[in-house]
């Protein structure tokens, strides 16, 4: 159903459609074409952590705009953190559009412009968004061509449209811009279609490599980001912190720092900050401060937390269940039984938490790196008690987010701390609190009984996984008895988590297919069959099918048992909509434990490619990053304290880890566009701990794969 | 007590009258406005506040002001001449060697001044000069490869 409505220029007042507010940002516009459309779906909602959530089935999310200027804008929640969507969107918006590139423009995460959006993460952007916004785009070209008709009296079947300029396809001349055709109008259309598929035949823009359009922008410098901004009387802040987790305030003095020139002591309750214009002396100041602590901690660190989660009083679910797992074993020639463990994992990204906030005429203005701007809005709306008409907040370029930025307390402290100073306050956490208030990806341990026959086919798959949720954790593979259990925390029992945590890139399909493939490798090597062969012949899954296939070719993979001593392994999943498919090849330095990758090869089917220069970058990314949750990262902790709070000893990938990267897009430019910030990091982990069996004999179970483990694995 | 500075600012004198114990990178960014130079963890190990201080690449989080006095500090602000992009920074923009672009700024010095002293590395020089920036968006491969181009492109103009 479609609803219309047309307004004329000089009227303030609009009426009402499926119950949306008149909002500011449409006044801010003045004229043009608004074309406002519902980007969402159920996934959507169900990606959105609970408490983020707004009433979004009677409002319109999204909106696009064609202004006097003949610019083509379209206004967004989401945001830029690297992930490149400011381009893929913007390509599919000229192309269904007919305007060149140039004359795109992304509005993004700013809750005054921009329609309500709860956050960018879960590889929804492309996928999900931009489907819809493209429809949107269709409807503004239906509208526009309508209104050239009358203006050149030339039915619609007779025009064409290319850069922006409408022309009669029998005579040229006759033509008119959209810039002209939307001078001095205004027309609000309110769309409820469901996107259909786009002939990709007809794509200019889609399709074909595009570089970055922030490039410029961020090799000169010039690119802002959240702690570039300054106001006028601007102050920076320091908060005191608890050494741990749970740790409360017992006493305090500030007698020494109140003492630093230009420094001012800011109290509220337990929350105490110093500020002052010159930051360093914000840091000098806030260690001046004498505080003392009461504990009481979770009895839990990093060695103990595997026992202690499955001890955990948590609530079990059954994922999904076909067949009889009895009736399963009894036809297995064997049975392997095996339990995987891995840690909690910090975000890290290289631009910590930041926000400036200042409240001026009673209006909170916030700028922060976060991913949702709108949950930010909320967040602040309820600790100050404001309204969102008075709370704004923008968020510049992001210096990476993978998760951790879907947290935004920063922000809110800003806030509070701008309204205790009456100041604009420029809060920039520390690493130290970037490592204490991350939202890791949360430690888990996953069981797996299975069993395959005398010809090699897998028999029963039983899968218990604690605390690393479901994506991921289905069974791939064509299996007649089956059973996946889920244990998640329940927190009104008893409290698993001893800090923060939260989705973290592929949230929790890097831990499942970790347990999932290397089991599937035990079996292979078990059954005397090449990993390839075993998966081509228990999967019916068209798309991992293709993806292996195309993976092994490009890779030059050459079939053989294992252990080969060759150190190839080999993995697949799919996450976001998307297969993939990897091959890692190691070296094992069997006395010092030290693993290096010389090469991964990665084949993906993500539906229609929007932009393969974007999507090779994002796969490329993807695989270098997943070498840091196989090698190196792990958060250490003892009850809340935090052990690793900086690059010292948290290490992340660097330019020496790196292998030679081999990426395989299978276009599908057919089908709709999937996810591709996330799948390709999914299956690293697997591969590798596949190819360092392959290359020794040493089964590892858990990541990361550090020296030392992978000596204790080739002791046993 | 403020005390005055006198030094080179991408090519230009410039006296500072300041606190000295601040670091570089606060008045790079805070007083200067030069705010191209990232702040990514203060302990200099992220590599994303490298500033070339006498051509040698710096971790400016990890330095008095006072340090600088007498001396040519360039920042990423200071690289492109009359609208035209440095050989590296336009390899950067080539390749695509970017994602959030956070550690962008210290990678580009830390490599104009890798080249300087090195024009014709290996790929194995490079890495091992870029091995202490840190970049978790991991654009790596892509840097490697703009790193390469912008070498033979430096030469080229010579």
């Amino acid at each position: 159903m479609k609803k219309t409505e047309e307004k004329t220029t000089g009227q303030s007042e609009v009426k009402k459609a499926n119950g949306m507010k008149r909002r500011s940002f449409v006044k801010l516009l003045g004229g043009g074409v608004l074309i406002f459309f519902k980007p969402w779906n159920a996934v959507d909602l169900l990606a959105m952590p609970q408490q983020q959530r707004r009433s979004l089935t009677k409002d319109y999310n999204a909106f696009l705009h064609i202004a006097a200027d003949g610019t083509v804008a379209c206004y967004t929640g989401k945001i830029e953190m690297g992930q490149g969507i400011i381009t893929g969107l913007a390509m599919m918006m000229a192309d269904e559009l007919n305007v060149p590139f140039e004359k795109v423009k992304m509005v993004m995460g700013d809750t005054e412009l921009c329609p309500y959006d709860a956050g960018t993460w879960g590889s929804q952007s492309t996928q999900t968004f931009g489907p819809a916004m493209r429809a949107a785009a269709a409807e503004a070209k239906a509208v526009l061509l309508e209104m050239a008709s009358a203006r050149l009296g030339v039915p619609v079947s007779g025009l064409e449209v290319k850069d922006g300029v409408i022309s009669d396809t029998s005579d040229p001349k006759k033509s008119v811009t959209y810039a002209d055709l939307v001078q001095g109008r205004k027309i609000e259309k309110y769309l409820d279609v469901k996107p259909a598929p786009e002939d990709y035949t007809k794509f200019t823009c889609v399709g074909k490599p595009r570089n970055r359009v922030d490039a410029y922008e961020k090799v000169t410098g010039r690119a802002k980001y959240t702690g570039d901004l300054k106001i006028p009387g601007m102050v920076f802040a320091r908060i005191l912190r608890p050494p741990s987790h749970g740790a409360k305030l017992a006493s305090v003095d500030i007698s020494a720092a109140e003492k630093i020139q230009g420094i001012q002591v800011v109290r509220d309750g337990d929350f105490i900050a110093v500020t002052a214009e010159n930051k360093d002396k914000v840091d000098e100041a806030i260690v001046k401060i004498k505080a003392e602590y009461t504990f009481n901690e979770l009895p839990v660190n990093d060695k103990t937390v595997y026992d202690w989660m499955v001890k955990a009083d948590s609530r079990a679910s059954v994922v999904r269940e076909g067949g009889n797992l009895e009736a399963g074993k009894s036809r297995s020639e064997k049975v392997f039984e095996s339990e995987y463990h891995d840690p909690y994992v910090a975000h890290a990204p290289i631009e910590p938490h930041t926000a400036l906030a200042h409240l001026e005429d009673g209006k909170m203005n916030v700028w922060a790196s976060t991913q949702s701007p709108f949950g930010l809005q909320d967040a602040i709306v309820n600790e100050l008690k404001m309204t969102r008409e008075t709370v704004r907040v923008r968020t510049p370029f992001l210096g990476g987010g993978f998760g951790g930025k879907a947290a935004y307390q920063q922000g809110v402290e800003a806030a509070k701390l701008a309204k205790l100073t009456g100041k604009p306050v420029m809060l920039v956490w520390t690493r130290d609190e970037e490592f204490f208030y991350d939202t890791f990806h949360t430690a888990n341990v996953i069981k797996v009984r299975s069993g395959v026959d005398k010809s090699g086919m897998i028999t029963f798959w039983d899968y218990h996984v604690w605390f690393a949720g479901t994506r991921g954790a289905e069974i791939i593979y064509e299996v007649p008895d089956f059973k996946t259990t889920s244990y998640s925390e329940n927190r009104s029992a008893f409290q698993v988590h001893p800090f923060g945590t939260g989705p973290w890139r592929a949230p929790n399909n890097n831990s499942n297919t970790f347990a999932r493939e290397v089991q599937i490798d035990i079996m292979a090597s078990a059954a005397g069959i090449d990993p390839l062969e075993f998966r081509l012949k228990n999967l019916k899954d068209e798309k991992m099918i293709a993806c292996l296939k195309s993976v092994a070719d490009k890779f030059g993979y050459v079939p053989a048992k294992t252990p080969s001593r060759r150190g190839i392994g080999i993995a697949c999943g799919h996450d976001a909509g998307t297969w993939i498919a990897e091959i890692a090849q190691v070296e094992v330095d069997a006395g010092t434990g030290k693993v290096r990758v010389l090469r991964v090869a990665c084949s993906q089917d993500m539906g229609l490619c929007v932009n393969p220069e974007g999507a090779l970058i994002q796969m490329e990314g993807c695989i270098s990053m997943a070498l840091g949750y196989t090698f190196s990262e792990e958060v250490h902790f003892e009850g809340g304290n935090i052990l690793d709070r900086g690059f010292d000893t948290y290490q992340i990938p660097r330019m020496s880890w790196l292998p030679k990267i081999d990426c395989v897009i299978l276009d599908r430019k057919d089908k709709p566009p999937k996810g591709g910030g996330e799948p390709s990091i999914i299956a690293v982990g697997a591969a590798v701990a596949n190819a360092i069996h392959d290359a020794t004999g040493a089964r590892l179970y858990r990541t990361p794969m550090t020296p030392d483990r992978v000596l204790e694995a080739l002791k046993r | 007590m403020e005390e005055t500075i006198s030094f080179t600012l991408n090519g230009k004198k410039t006296v500072l009258k300041t606190d000295p114990s601040q670091t570089l990178i606060w008045v790079l960014r805070n007083e200067l406005g030069l705010t191209g130079t990232k702040w990514g963890c203060g302990t200099g190990f992220c590599g994303a506040c490298t500033v070339l201080i006498d051509d040698e690449p710096s971790r400016s989080c990890q330095m008095p002001v006072s340090d600088i006095a007498g001396k040519k500090v360039v920042t990423i602000e200071g690289l492109e001449k009359n609208g035209k992009l440095h050989p590296v920074q336009q390899a950067f923009v080539d390749h695509d060697a970017l994602q959030c672009g956070f550690c962008t700024p210290g990678m580009v010095l830390t490599t104009v001044g890798f080249l300087k002293k090195n024009p014709s590395p290996t790929r194995q020089e490079i890495i091992e000069a870029l091995d202490e920036n840190l970049c978790r968006c991991t654009a790596h491969v892509r840097i490697i490869d703009a790193v390469t181009d912008a070498a033979k492109a430096m030469k080229g103009g010579k």
